[in-house]
């Protein structure tokens, strides 16, 4: 019997070392080791033994037993980790393929521009005042002290549905109608953006309709240098820390004095190039304080009240801070144009 | 407006400023300049030259050899190609060492075996523009007509070394429409004194009363009329200087009795007009508002026919003119001209630009009259020009002008006060100070205590008001020295309110769906304005808004949806080989609905056009052009994101959209919008494949916007989920079934939802087989199998019987 769990052990060990998969490894284990197993087989004998010789013969079995399973575990192991191995070999992906890709949008470069300045002026503490774009002659112009027949009406040729209406020229008629509402009580302080039109022949630098985002603040002792403080913040807002600002003289009809501001020149410091033609200003925006016959018409007592306004196009200032040659740009919404700015 | 340095010179003092400096100066103080030119030679290699000799090149038939004094005893040896060049003409030579206009360096050389040591030069050479050559230099060199010396500098004498300033002038400031008032302006800002012209005109003993008449019909239109008679008179070139002033103002030079009245235009602002007087056909000038289709043929040739309200010039019988617009051809100084009648009026501002703007005729003459003049300056005017055809065209000016009207002028006062107008500035300017600026202006004023009383003078009608002399003080007190404060106001609590945060939502949701925001115009051609109308819109029976005069029929109407201009900017992005776009919009429709002539209401909408691939990741096979349901997806999204209720989607038709696939979006049972497929007709119309678009009332959208109050807390029983399939005829639409499956399985059902459509083959003719995942839920406890079981069959049967369907396996 020694010599058959002997040989059995050999075996057993020979298989496993040979066995190359898992199933194998099993048969083995019931062939040797399970219930109707070879050992137990051999240990059905037991009963023809001597009393001196079952326990040793008991004892070979268990320790043959022992390395059996020690040497099938230990394949095991072996095989699961080999299993393994082939497994992630199998499942390599080339990481270089491109993702797929997330269907997100975005928004259109000149409503980043506005929602960016009513963003600065909300926490200045504007509030955002809309109004109609077909609108009456009355708060386009008139209410704006520019009455039927004044020569400035020329500087804005407009597109008239009626005698009486027309499509907006500017967004001044909203501070029109919201200072109308405020019924000659300050302080008003609110910024306007829309879309605007003017009798222009689309090209690279016209466009029959544009946008337009103006500001206005009626209040007792609204003073110019406060217009100075507040344009100048917008200007570094928009055009970074380091620019400096410079109001000049300009006419307006609905603001006396009228000023214009610049902004010194990125490309060149204020030392002069083709962008700001030599001058190292580049124009931005108008503005200036409440003309009083505007605060009249609107139910403020000038004498009382003061008030500064400012107006400046989206479109300039999109194409200032990026180098956009051609206003059309913001009109045929080409995706290649427009997946360059989806976000603020 | 074009303003010579060389003659602003002549009346102010800035030789200590560069052209540069005072370009920027102006700029800041008053008025914005646009550009400034160099001066385009000033070398003093350039002189006047005589020849002394002229005889043909030895070597060259088409060359000269000339012999030319440029002064100083020297005479240079020069080879001229100009077929003009003569023995005893003063010239323009250019010695070695010069450079012309385009870096052209002039050198000493041999041409044909003959030195040549310098050039005779052409005005086109020396950088003038062609169109100020007379016809004579035009394929030449330049002969100059004017008594110089050989050897003189040439560059002053032709005004090359001049530097000029263009101005871009507001309307208020039409005192710097001359050089003289541009003067006034310079003097201010550098604290200088105005050196006027001197004027005296030498009168002859005949009178012009003797010649000429004047009457004023219409004095509103006509204020003041001033008719002058000059005798005697040479047409002729004129002098060089005259010349050059008006080609540096941007003027062709004429003749001497044109180039006249051009100068004092230029000078004073002062537009005049010179008549031959012996065409003007009559001894009497009547100015008076046009017959009706009169007609007159301008200087420039143009028969123009005149309304009632053009302002004429007659001679009692026919027009001579439109007033301070154009002259007529038939009195048009000519060579023979001898005597001259020279007009000097005001108009009135109104008249003359209603005229200008009628005849389509901008001349520097209604530029000006338009824009209001100096009433007071008007006779100094024609003093001047009188003075320079005496001096320049030899006349003889007759006695006094005849003069209708007036120039008398109202002076306007200002009033403010010194403090005020600290506080309005918003910087400590002292009365001192203020007076200072003030008499810079050259403003007469007088101070009561802290008050200033203002008189602006007649060359300012822009100070009125107060606020005008706040701009005057703060202009030039200096906007730079004004310090940067901000409000001290009352603090008010700005920000969006409630609709503008939800708009910006509807943004934000919209483009993280996949769309990009687009911004599209408002004005469209007619057929588009009346296409794509949601029933919504059509439901309002407006028709859409035109313009008055349309620029193109591109943009004529008003649109009543943004989808036509969406799918323009679909076709502009796909010629361009951009297949798949996706785009949104929120703007405005404009509907009239209070009739013809009514502001119409503008409502904004939300609408969208997608074309191409929906979901596009190829390498993985996946390559789904968009459909139906993306879009619904969409619509569904934003009305649950914006929590609306009481939305149902219904089959519809629009003309423009597949018949098959458009649903109706109704809100609480109205339309509020449409989803659905282009027309194949529409598509190949736009040269697109199959393309979707969606167009709703947002203000319906965010009226059924529910605000959230409170929050359902999160239940712990579980839900049961069940699944049912039926059989049912084609036709029946899945929501309603949900929506029968919804009512029959309360109180427990919580969602119903469709998980599979299946038709065609192993399936009847006419039916398919739809599948619904339920989801039963009570928060109070833990639903019994009773429960659920009672539900389910409660379902089954009402299908079964309401819709004949037939429950599976
Ligand atoms: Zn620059």
């Amino acid at each position: 019997m020694k010599e058959r769990l002997q040989s059995l052990k050999e075996e057993a060990l020979d298989q496993v070392k040979t066995v190359t998969d898992q199933q194998a490894l099993q048969d083995i284990r019931v062939h040797y080791l399970g219930k109707k197993g070879q050992i137990t087989e051999v240990l059905k004998g037991m009963g023809k033994l001597s009393k001196e010789e079952r326990p040793i013969i008991g004892q070979l079995a268990n320790e043959v037993r022992d390395v059996i399973t020690e040497a099938i575990e230990g394949k095991k192991s072996k095989l699961e980790e080999e299993a393994i191995e082939k497994q992630l070999e199998e499942e390599t992906i080339d990481v270089t393929l491109p993702g797929k890709p997330t269907q997100v949008g975005g928004s259109h470069l000149l409503m980043n521009v506005i929602r960016d300045i009513e963003d600065l002026f909300t926490s200045m503490g504007y509030q955002v005042a809309e109004g109609p774009e077909v609108e009456t002659d009355y708060y386009n112009f008139e209410a704006l002290n520019l009455p039927k027949g004044h020569p400035a009406r020329d500087m804005q040729d407009s597109f008239y549905i009626t005698e009486e209406l027309l499509m907006r020229t500017h967004t001044s008629p909203v501070q029109a109608r919201t200072m109308n509402k405020h019924e000659g009580k300050g302080p008003v302080k609110i910024i306007c953006p829309g879309k605007v039109y003017r009798r222009d022949t689309d090209d690279a630098t016209h466009s029959h309709q544009f946008t337009q985002i103006e500001g206005l603040y009626v209040d007792e002792n609204v003073r110019m240098s406060d217009l100075k403080g507040t344009l100048n913040a917008l200007a570094k807002h928009l055009f970074g820390e380091e620019r400096e600002i410079r109001l000049r003289p300009s006419f307006f009809p609905f603001t006396e004095p009228s000023v214009e501001m610049d902004i010194s020149c990125k490309v060149c410091s204020g030392k002069g190039c083709s962008v700001c033609k030599k001058t190292g200003w580049i124009e931005i925006l108008g503005a200036g304080l409440v003309h009083p016959n505007v605060l009249e018409m609107a139910g403020f007592d000038p004498e009382k009240y003061s008030g500064f306004a400012f107006g400046m196009g989206p479109e300039r200032i999109a194409m200032l801070k990026y180098g956009i040659e051609d206003i059309r740009h913001f009109y045929t919404n080409d995706v290649r144009f427009l997946k360059q700015f989806h976000r603020v | 407006m074009f303003v010579s340095t060389n003659w602003l010179k002549q009346y102010v003092d800035i030789d200590h400023v560069s052209v540069n400096q005072l370009a920027e100066d102006i700029t800041k103080t008053g008025v914005e300049v646009e550009q400034v030119f160099p001066p385009t030679m000033d070398d003093e290699h350039l002189v006047v030259g005589y020849v002394q000799q002229c005889e043909q090149h030895p070597n060259a038939d088409k060359l000269n050899l000339c012999q030319v004094d440029v002064g100083q005893g020297e005479t240079a040896q020069i080879v001229c190609g100009a077929t003009n060049v003569a023995q005893g003409q003063y010239v323009v030579v250019a010695k070695p060492g010069a450079v012309l206009p385009g870096d052209f360096k002039i050198k000493k050389a041999k041409l044909r075996g003959e030195t040549s040591e310098g050039m005779i030069c052409s005005l086109q050479e020396l950088g003038v523009d062609e169109k100020y050559i007379d016809d004579e230099f035009k394929d030449g060199i330049y002969v100059i007509q004017d008594e110089v010396e050989a050897g003189q500098l040439a560059a002053p004498l032709l005004n090359l070394n001049d530097s000029i300033i263009e101005f871009d002038l507001t309307p208020n400031r039409s005192d710097c429409l001359s050089v003289i008032g541009m003067a006034y302006e310079v003097a201010a800002m550098y604290n200088q004194d105005v050196k006027l012209p001197e004027v005296n005109v030498k009168e002859d003993q005949e009178q012009s009363s003797d010649y000429i008449d004047v009457e004023i019909e219409d004095e509103q239109a006509n204020p003041y009329y001033g008719a002058w008679v000059i005798k005697d008179l040479e047409v002729k070139s004129s002098p060089l200087w005259l010349q050059n002033r008006l080609i540096s103002s941007g003027v062709r030079p004429i003749n001497n009795i044109v180039d006249v009245t051009n100068y004092v235009l230029l000078e004073y602002g002062q537009p005049l007009h010179a008549f031959d007087y012996e065409r003007f056909g009559s001894q009497k000038v009547v100015t008076r508002l046009a017959k009706e289709g009169e007609t007159i043929k301008t200087l420039d040739g143009e028969e123009r026919t005149l309304s009632s309200h053009h302002l004429v010039i007659t001679n009692g019988e026919e027009s001579h003119a439109i007033a301070g617009v154009m002259g007529g051809e038939d009195s048009e100084v000519q060579e023979d001209t001898t005597t001259v009648l020279l007009e000097a009026a005001y108009f009135d501002p109104q008249t003359i630009r209603q005229s200008s703007k009628e005849h389509g005729i901008r001349s520097e003459a209604s530029v000006r009259f338009e824009k209001g003049l100096d009433i007071t300056r008007v006779k100094e005017a024609a003093s001047r020009a009188a003075q320079l055809l005496a001096e320049l065209g030899g006349g003889k000016v007759l006695g006094s002008i005849v003069e209708e009207g007036s120039t008398d002028w109202t002076h306007d006062q200002v009033s403010f006060n010194q403090s005020e107008m600290e506080q309005r500035i918003g910087a400590e300017i002292s009365l001192g100070e203020m007076k200072r600026i003030i008499d810079r202006l050259q403003f007469d004023y007088e101070v009561d205590g802290e008050t200033i009383t203002v008189t602006a003078p007649p060359r300012r009608q822009d100070i009125k008001i107060k606020e005008d002399m706040i701009e005057e003080i703060a202009r030039l007190y200096g906007y730079d020295n004004i310090p940067y404060t901000l409000p001290t106001g009352e603090m008010r609590q700005g920000g969006l309110t409630h609709r503008q945060k939800l708009l910006r939502q509807v943004h934000e949701y919209l483009q993280s769906t996949g769309l990009y925001e687009a911004v599209t115009y408002s004005l469209t051609t007619e057929r588009n304005a009346e296409r794509f109308m949601s029933p919504d819109v059509t439901s309002l029976s407006v028709t859409p808004v035109q313009l008055a005069m349309p620029m193109s029929d591109l943009h004529s109407h008003l649109r009543l949806s943004a989808i036509p201009e969406l799918l323009a900017s679909l076709q502009y992005n796909v010629a361009r080989n951009q297949y798949n776009v996706g785009l949104y919009e929120l703007g405005s429709v404009y509907a009239q609905i209070n009739g013809q002539g009514t502001q119409p209401e503008e409502r904004t909408r939300v609408s969208a056009a997608v074309t191409g691939l929906w979901e596009n990741h190829p390498w993985q096979g996946v390559k789904k052009p968009v459909d139906f349901f993306a879009l619904k997806g969409i619509v569904e999204g934003l009305l649950d994101y914006l929590a609306v209720d009481g939305v149902e989607f219904e089959r519809g038709q629009l003309e423009e959209l597949h018949p098959g696939r458009t649903a109706v979006v109704k809100l609480n049972g109205d339309i509020i919008g449409y989803i659905g497929q282009l027309h194949p007709t529409v598509q190949k119309e736009h040269d697109l494949q199959e393309t979707y678009v969606f167009d709703l009332n947002l203000e319906a959208i965010l009226e059924g916007s529910n605000t959230r109050e409170g929050y359902t807390p999160i239940t712990k029983y579980p839900a049961i989920a069940q699944d049912l399939a039926f059989v049912v005829a084609q036709d029946v639409p899945a929501a309603q079934l949900e929506q029968a499956i919804m009512t029959q399985g309360q109180p427990h059902l919580h969602s119903v939802r469709v998980f599979d459509v299946y038709e065609g083959e192993h399936m009847e003719e006419g039916k398919k087989s739809i599948a619904f995942n339920l989801i039963f839920q009570n928060n109070e406890r833990t639903l019994k199998d009773e429960e659920i079981e009672e539900a389910r069959e409660s379902i089954v049967n009402h299908l079964e019987s309401e819709y004949n369907a037939v429950l599976r396996g």
